[in-house]
């Protein structure tokens, strides 16, 4: 037999029972809609994840000084004070795979203003670390290198220290803020950052230009940390081992000996996010498939049902010279038809549905050509393991006994 | 009359039935000529059936020899009984045997779907002129339910028909038909054979046996007799004195 004669009959077939080949293929087409549309709000998930990973600063690389020693009593770590600006000059000189990097010095500051204090931690840096930590201005504007250079007394503060010394939604711009005694003029404010990972409030922080801060405020010479982004995550390895290699030279420490500085990544973070979220979409995908597969059952369940009811046709078939094969690929074409078409109908609703859960309630979203094509290819699979074992007890039923059956 | 569609030597048929061995066939040797119309009687269990599902190629014989239209049936496997079932014999069944919900069209189609040399237009024809010859060619899309027994048969013959058969094998083809349905159907198989196609039937009413050409009588699995009939009833002439009852709705 033809393979378009058989696709006619099988089509022909399916079409003289409309509702119970709908109901078949109610559970493909319920499984593949459910594993796009899962694996969409999956990778949605893992994306929108990705992307506060990517705000937080994934590339970001902190050198401290290692601890210091005391009489044989080590501090904690970063309390050397053998990093010096002249160190952190070298960095962007000589580290292609570094992009930002910006020196750090940090002083506890009693802020006074508007008849309100409020203690908080400040900075001091170059302007390059605005891009470092990707802060975006909220009102006003961030202080330039010219600023820095000239020591300038300005700052940029967080919404915590707004809220706190000039009330909730007030815009400080312009405002005095004394700090520790000196006088700062407040002219920007960030967006909110909110908590980091630790539970600190990013918002409670107070940025002034870092030769403010260590010539007028703190007075010393040497620098806390340096603070850096590497030009890619990617990049994180490689920035590291330059970083490390100027440091080391210009602390005058051979290659083997160990250096007296730490450099850490917060690559760890990202791979672990990432990672959970990885999780997070299989597990979705494995529930999917499972009503996938039940939708598999219920096709060999139906089509089972179909052989028994249908064997006096069978019998007729091969009674007009329709070999066993003929009957296998007939009735294996019908699941796979189903199957198919359930599979197709299914790809439809799970765009919708992904559609409907991006739109109306908000959740990241994101369709995979991939994962269609997943489905798509499942559900064929399940059409034809599950059609199997019913073709082939058709195709096995000798016709006498098909054609006396009642 | 010489040349022989149907010739079985020593054919033997026996069904193991758990302990038991039924015998079905003890032994039959028969020829079959082209054009010939046959009637193979018998009371049940006499083995007429089993020999027409050998013959039909449905079957396969314990013992014997069987030759269909030259070819040796005894050495084929499954495929090739298919393969000749569906280019030599056209089967007409006692309870119609049509695809229930598909048209009377698609149901004389069948046979020519499983012939892969047939392209769908020359199917289509071919189905047609298969339904004409049996007067049904303005009921073509209509569904066996909205078919009357009669008609149901014609489709089933047109069905037989439409490969073009060496054979007519017909099961008791007027036993679910009353009596002016049943004579109808004879003239049809009367008309076929006047044009030269072979036709056997299996039937358990001298009435109807009447009709053919010649009459085997089936006993305990062997041949008890075999003759011609000298004069068969003629039944387009039958036709016009039984009057017509009008046909009861299909339900």
């Amino acid at each position: 037999m033809k393979l378009r004669n058989q696709i006619t009959a099988a089509l022909r077939s399916l079409a003289k029972n409309k509702m119970r080949t709908f109901l078949t293929m109610l559970g493909i087409i319920i499984g593949v809609g459910s594993v796009i549309a899962m694996l969409a709000i999956g990778q949605g998930s893992r994306e929108s994840i990705q992307a506060q990973i990517a705000n937080l600063g994934t590339n970001l690389l902190t050198v401290f000084p290692s601890a210091s020693m005391t009489g044989g009593v080590r501090m904690e770590a970063g309390s050397s004070q053998r990093l010096t600006l002249e160190d952190y000059k070298a960095i962007p000189a000589r580290c292609p795979s570094v992009m930002y990097s910006t020196p750090v010095v940090r002083v506890s500051g009693q802020l006074i203003a508007n008849g309100q204090n409020w203690r908080t931690s400040v900075w001091g840096v170059y302007p390059e670390y605005f891009s470092i930590r990707n802060l975006t201005v909220e009102s006003g504007n961030f202080f330039t290198a010219a600023e820095d250079k000239g020591a300038a007394k300005v700052c940029v503060i967080g919404k915590t220290v707004t809220t706190n010394l000039f009330g909730e939604g007030a815009d400080p711009v312009g405002r005095q803020i004394r700090v520790n005694k000196i006088p700062f003029t407040v002219i920007g404010t960030i967006g909110p950052k909110g908590q980091n990972a630790f539970g600190q409030d990013q918002d409670d922080i107070l940025i002034a230009p870092f030769t403010t801060v260590q010539e007028r405020m703190m007075t010393v010479t040497y620098i806390q940390t340096i603070m850096a982004s590497a030009v890619t995550e990617s990049m994180i390895p490689q920035a590291t081992d330059e970083m490390t290699e100027v440091l080391k030279e210009r602390h005058h420490l051979g290659p083997a000996e160990e250096p007296d500085f730490t450099i850490r990544s917060q690559a760890d973070i990202s791979s672990a996010a990432t990672a959970t979220s990885g999780i997070l979409t299989i597990l979705l995908a494995s529930i999917a498939s499972i009503s996938l597969l039940v939708g598999g059952i219920g096709i060999m369940n139906i089509m089972l049902v179909s052989v028994t009811e249908r064997t006096r046709e069978i019998g007729i078939r091969m009674g007009v010279g329709a070999r066993g094969r003929d009957v296998l690929l007939q009735f294996l074409i019908e699941a796979l038809m189903i199957s198919l078409l359930g599979g197709m109908i299914g790809v439809g609703i799970g765009v919708l549905t992904s559609w409907i859960i991006a739109n109306v309630m908000k959740w990241p979203v994101a369709i995979t050509l991939s994962s269609i094509i997943l489905s798509f290819v499942f559900s064929t699979m399940i059409g034809i393991f599950f059609g199997w074992y019913p073709a082939r007890k058709a195709a096995n039923l000798n016709p006498i006994d098909a054609l006396r059956y009642e | 009359m010489d040349e022989k569609i149907i010739s079985v030597k020593n054919l033997v048929k026996t069904y193991q039935m758990g302990d038991l061995e039924v015998h079905a066939l003890r032994g039959i040797d028969m020829d079959i000529h082209r054009s010939d119309f046959v009637a193979i009687m018998g009371k049940s269990g006499s083995g007429k059936s089993t020999f027409m599902n050998i013959i039909g190629c449905l079957d396969v014989p314990t013992k014997g020899e069987y030759l269909l239209d030259g070819v040796d049936v005894g050495k084929m496997d499954k495929n090739q009984l298919a393969g000749l079932r569906n280019k030599k014999i056209g089967f007409v069944f006692q309870s119609f045997n049509l695809l229930s919900r598909t048209s009377a069209l698609e149901n004389v189609e069948l046979p020519l779907m499983y012939n892969s040399h047939i392209t769908a237009k020359e199917m289509r024809d071919r189905a047609m002129q298969a339904l004409s010859s049996v007067g049904l060619d303005s009921r073509s899309h209509h569904l066996p339910n909205q078919l009357s027994g009669g008609e149901q048969q014609r489709v089933a013959i047109a069905r037989a028909l439409v490969n073009d058969p060496v054979v007519i094998l017909a099961d008791e083809p007027t036993g679910n038909l009353d009596t002016r349905t049943s004579v109808e159907v004879m003239d049809i198989f009367q008309q076929l054979n006047k044009k030269g196609i072979t036709v056997v039937i299996v039937t358990h009413e001298p009435d109807i046996a009447g009709y053919t050409n010649r009459n085997v009588s089936f006993l305990d699995g062997k041949i008890l007799k075999d003759f011609r009939v000298e004069k068969p009833r003629i039944a387009s002439v039958e036709l016009l004195t039984i009057p017509v009852i009008a046909e009861e709705e299909t339900i």
